[in-house]
């Protein structure tokens, strides 16, 4: 099931410049698996050694954060979009 | 300097928005957004809204932003046709310059304004930048009635 992934800025050169991506999946992890098979850089930066969403990575479902739902295992369906938004944060 | 720093025009009512949320985190670090009209990712006139936020990091030394508050924030902004300039975090026991990891973090929104609250000596100090490719450049900040 196609959904809609937007990209950040600074990741898009990852993704040959696309401000956002298609792709499929029954989860969010899903759909990163299939960009990362597509854009191996990309799936570096939304995903840490540990197969866990990267610290500084804030991702939703539609409007939603999957940390609040069931994070990597999030479902999406035909038409969801899933938003890659770095953290703000600093010390 | 490569880049031009804008000036933040804030009222002073938005001032003490900010400067009271940061005294209401303590000990921890607060953040908040700025929220007005950007064209061409540069403010294009006033700060129409500052937006306190939750720390996630709920500590004395860092910030997260809370993710949250961060989206819904943008979509406030979204829906009134304006965008994010920047944001705001406090300093508890630094002055009010970025710290390695704030020029570190900035890389992500090299367009905003980054606004940091010193609370470590008497009286709050507040002082703005633009921060790209590790290169921090302090912003005019101008206070409207």
């Amino acid at each position: 099931m196609p959904v809609e992934v937007r990209l950040p800025t600074l990741l898009r050169p990852h993704a040959d410049g696309a401000a956002s991506v298609s792709a499929t999946g029954a989860t969010v992890g899903d759909v990163f698996a299939d960009l990362a098979a597509r854009y191996p850089g990309l799936s570096d930066q939304l995903v840490d050694e540990s197969g866990s969403i990267h610290k500084f990575v804030n991702v939703y479902r539609n409007d939603d954060d999957v940390r609040y739902l069931d994070q990597l295992e999030t479902k999406v369906t035909d038409g969801d979009v899933v938003s890659i938004l770095p953290a703000v944060a600093g010390g | 300097m490569g880049f031009a720093s804008p000036t933040l025009r804030v009222t002073e009512a938005q001032h003490r928005a900010i400067v009271a949320h940061c005294y209401d985190g303590l000990p921890n670090e607060a953040c908040g957004l700025l929220i007005g009209p950007v064209v061409d990712d540069e403010p294009r006139g006033p700060v129409a809204e500052v937006r306190p936020c939750r720390n996630e990091d709920e500590s004395a030394l860092t910030y997260r932003l809370d993710s949250r508050d961060f989206m819904a924030a943008l979509r406030a902004a979204e829906d009134r046709g304006e965008g994010l300039v920047g944001c705001w975090h406090s300093h508890t026991h630094t002055d009010a310059y970025p710290s390695p990891t704030d020029i570190e973090q900035a890389k992500w929104y090299p367009e905003w304004v980054y606004v940091i609250v010193s609370l470590r000596d008497g009286d709050p100090v507040l002082r703005a930048y633009r921060i790209r490719d590790g290169v921090v450049a302090e912003c005019q900040v101008v206070l409207d009635r």
